[in-house]
């Protein structure tokens, strides 16, 4: 057994994915440290969201494996990998569109603590989880907006909402999907502030296509082109990285 | 073994019927996402244009086919027109019970004009009695119904393969979206289609009065039918409601044959296995 | 994790009280319990109608836990029905003619075939779900029917016996006992699925209805949730159909007809979804109106239920209950 304080979160190991005759990774290898403010960064169809994805369990490797913890996960449901502590976000808003976000997060909350079996308790009688779903809000900003249905709510706090529901989850790991997608730049920065205050504790692997947010925010970084991992460095060394540029500018 | 044949044959027909009325559901549905219940009520339209045209105007049969199509395609094209494309994009059971008020509410004009009993059919001469073939005695009017199946099939399959407006149709079925952008009237390929479809289900109203009867409980009894043919063949292909309309008929045919008291049960279970099995049927594009 | 809640510790704030809303009683619920109470005492009230509709009012609720909550539709609903139904008629027919555990005995049967139908489907979604509930339904209504011998076909069963409730009150031809057997039975049933719909559990169901992606990513068991809440409908559209088989000492097939299945569907959207009280007002339209038309135009009837059905949809489609909320919300914010 490693010592799981040094050991790498997660893993892939020779990822190689395919859908029908389209293949999106051939050995595909990638490691992220424990605490880790991590970025993903590549042009389109690079294959980020479906690395995200394949980490998630939404979707599954033609071959390979994918480690959490030291331990493979390759084959596990995706709800055994919440409970192992993986939560995401999606690159489009994936809410409850009729609840307002106190009951979203209180939902969230409930299948944490698994308390969301059949019962005739009224969820009123859940003091904690409404109490924590409360001190959410507030520290997301959300708590004048607990009662609006989501739907309602303006883009931005929709999407500070996204992040709840996954931050809700107290991960180990929480993967962000283009999480200042939509926003405005002032919007994205101060969503990032906020984002490196809540989960200091937390390891966070991104990925995002605004490179200012990525060389701020980031401490390691990733760049996938193609269905390969490029090169994985410091932001400082990324920036200046003659495969970054030719990646980008395709020189 | 010639029982088995007959019973083959009889199913094969049966089947034939089958097709006609569900051919232009499974490609509606297929290109609008549109679940219209009330195909069905085409279909019994279709049926009385039959009884009309025969019986209280006395013209011939091989009249009244036509007849079928063009009323029951003209009928559909104004329900199309007038209530349908309100509801494209809306959720499954909106349209369910959309269509199901409108077979409700066939049922009531139907039985208004013609009453609540079975229609007398009488068929020309020539369809009526058996004919040897190839030491099979077979029915005249079935094997006329698996010559026009036939034709029908082949018309289509040719029709969407090679034609223009074929052509329209596959891309529409393949993505909407797409095609409107790719500058296609999105609008007219699902009128023409709608009109087209719901003609055919009106001639196998006409072509099926003589077989299965016609009175106002049609669309209900026919209505399952319709719905396991498109769900088991796939929606939007047309040799997929083709297999799956014979297979049917021919479960149906041999099961009352050879084990009347389970009857329906075989078709149903297929169904529900088949579902269960492959949620967008056997030749469903997304399967 | 320990299995005792605790209350919230400011219960001032906006969320305790929120969700304590929720859970209270509202003045027009208990004015609606108390006026269905009240009917019985009304002066040749046609009770057997009113205690039809408070059946039927319980079966669309059975529905409404499925569809409302569970954003799932059945075409077959009436299969659990009809199980509930056929049950409860042949326990009263071989000798077992106390009613109260002949409806447990009824509504559970209906709940374990429900909970297998739930294991069928739980992956099943679209038109797919659709064809196999409704394939299901018909599967029943044609074993039904071809077995005259075992279920009586067509006729129905007959020499159906009901004892007494709680052994003093008989069943009376002006169905007075009928009507409050069923109500209180339905009470009781209403109490239950109003407590679920209010717990975490039925926050989870509402969640997977408007985004089963996000409870999957939440950790949600989605299946087992759906294999529940299709076993908790089943057996409470198997204690309604007990209840009709018992307050009519009668079942025939058109119990699990598809027509049924049709019915109950046209009263819960009638009504209103994701309101349990809807299930209620629909069937009480539904039925009178049936009634009225039936009177009026013994043939054509259908065609106004048609007509309803077509108007609803594309006017209202949110039915009844909740068309009058946002009216009352419209009506209070001026």
């Amino acid at each position: 057994m490693t010592d799981p304080q040094n050991s790498p979160i997660l893993e892939a190991r020779d990822l190689h994915m395919a859908f029908g005759g389209l293949v999106v990774f051939e050995h595909l290898n990638f490691t992220l440290g424990r605490g880790e403010r991590h970025a993903i960064i590549g042009p389109n169809g690079a294959g980020k969201t479906t690395f995200v994805g394949l980490v998630t369990g939404l979707l599954r490797p033609t071959s390979g494996d994918v480690l959490f913890n030291g331990r493979v996960i390759t084959h596990e449901s995706p709800q055994q990998r919440v409970k192992a502590g993986i939560a995401r976000t999606f690159q489009i808003n994936s809410l409850f569109k009729a609840l307002n976000p106190l009951a979203s997060v209180v939902i969230a909350l409930a299948q944490r603590e698994g308390r969301a079996n059949v019962s005739l308790r009224s969820v009123s009688r859940e003091g904690k989880l409404i109490d924590e779903a409360n001190a959410l809000l507030v520290k997301f900003g959300l708590a004048d907006d607990a009662l609006t249905v989501t739907e309602t709510l303006p883009y931005g706090k929709q999407r500070l909402l996204e992040v709840a529901l996954a931050f809700a989850l107290r991960p180990q790991l929480l993967l962000l999907d283009e999480p200042a997608a939509g926003l405005s730049t002032a919007q994205g920065h101060e969503l990032f502030r906020q984002l490196a205050v809540l989960t200091a504790d937390t390891t966070v692997l991104f990925i995002e296509h605004d490179m200012n947010l990525v060389f701020r925010y980031a401490d390691r970084v990733s760049v996938f082109a193609a269905g390969a991992l490029v090169v994985q460095d410091t932001p400082d060394k990324i920036r200046t990285h003659p495969r970054v540029r030719e990646v980008y500018l395709g020189t | 073994m010639t029982t088995i044949a007959t019973v083959l044959f009889n199913g094969v027909a049966y089947g034939m019927l089958l097709f006609i009325m569900s051919v232009g559901l499974s490609v509606t549905m297929g290109m609008m996402n549109f679940v219209n219940l009330a195909h069905a009520s085409f279909s019994m339209l279709g049926g009385y244009v039959l009884v009309v045209v025969t019986q209280q105007l006395g013209l011939p049969f091989l009249i009244s086919l036509p007849l079928a199509f063009v009323v029951a395609g003209l009928v559909s094209l104004v329900v199309e027109r007038t209530i349908f494309r309100y509801f494209y994009g809306t959720d499954d059971l909106t349209q369910v019970l959309l269509t199901l008020g409108l077979i409700f509410m066939s049922i009531a004009i139907v039985t208004y004009f013609w009453g609540g009993t079975y229609q007398q059919i009488r068929v020309p001469s020539w369809l009526t009695g058996q004919q040897d073939v190839l030491g099979l005695t077979l029915e005249r009017y079935r094997m006329f119904l698996v010559a026009v199946g036939a034709v029908l099939a082949l018309v289509l399959i040719f029709g969407l393969e090679r034609t223009r407006f074929g052509a329209c149709v596959r891309a529409c079925v393949d993505n909407a979206r797409v095609a409107r952008a790719c500058g296609l009237n999105t609008e007219l390929v699902f009128a023409v289609t709608f009109a087209i479809g719901g003609g055919l289900a009106g001639l196998a109203g006409a072509l099926s009065a003589n077989l299965l009867g016609i009175d106002p409980n049609f669309p209900l009894r026919y209505l399952v039918y319709l719905l396991i043919v498109v769900s088991v063949g796939g929606m939007g292909t047309i040799t997929g409601t083709l297999v799956a309309a014979l297979l049917l008929g021919v479960a149906d045919v041999a099961g009352k044959y050879y084990a009347p008291e389970i009857g329906g049960f075989v078709i149903y279970t297929i169904t529900v296995l088949v579902m269960l099995w492959r949620p967008h049927g056997l030749m469903g594009r997304r399967a | 994790m320990s299995t005792i809640s605790e209350p919230a510790t400011d219960r001032s704030t906006p969320a305790s009280q929120y969700f304590a809303g929720l859970a209270r009683w509202r003045v027009w619920e208990i004015l609606f319990w108390v006026a269905l109470v009240g009917l019985f005492f009304v002066p040749d009230a046609n009770l057997p109608l009113y205690g039809q509709i408070v059946i039927w009012g319980l079966f669309a609720m059975s529905l409404d836990l499925l569809l409302g909550y569970r954003g799932i539709p059945s075409l077959g609903h009436a299969a659990f029905f009809g199980i509930g139904g056929y049950a409860a008629g042949y326990l009263g027919k071989f000798g077992w003619i106390e009613p109260i555990s002949g409806l447990v005995i009824a509504a559970l049967l209906a709940g374990v075939i429900g909970w297998l139908t739930g294991r069928l489907i739980q992956r099943v979604s679209g038109i797919a779900l659709l064809m196999v509930t409704l394939g299901l339904n018909l599967i029943l209504n044609d074993v039904v029917h071809r077995q005259s011998g075992l279920t009586g076909g067509d006729d129905g069963l007959q020499g159906i016996e009901v004892a007494p409730v709680l052994g003093l009150f008989r069943f009376d031809i002006f169905g007075r006992t009928a009507y409050l057997y069923a109500l209180a039975v339905t009470f009781v049933l209403f109490l239950l699925a109003r407590a679920l719909v209010k717990s975490p559990f039925g926050l989870a169901l509402l969640g997977a209805r408007e985004n089963p992606r996000r409870m999957i990513m939440l950790g949600a068991p989605l299946e087992r949730d759906v294999t529940t809440v299709f076993a908790i409908a089943a057996a409470f559209a198997g204690a309604a159909g007990a209840l009709l088989t018992q307050t009519t000492q009668f079942v025939s097939p058109t119990s699990l007809s598809f027509q049924r299945s049709a019915d109950v569907l046209v009263i819960l959207i009638i009504g209103g979804t994701g309101r349990l009280y809807g299930a209620f007002i629909g069937a009480f339209v539904f039925l009178i109106l049936r009634d009225w038309l039936a009177e009026l135009s013994p043939v054509y009837w259908y065609f106004w239920i048609g007509l309803l059905l077509v108007v609803m949809v594309a006017f209202f489609r949110k039915g009844i209950v909740p068309s009058l909320e946002a009216l009352v919300r419209r009506v209070r914010r001026r």
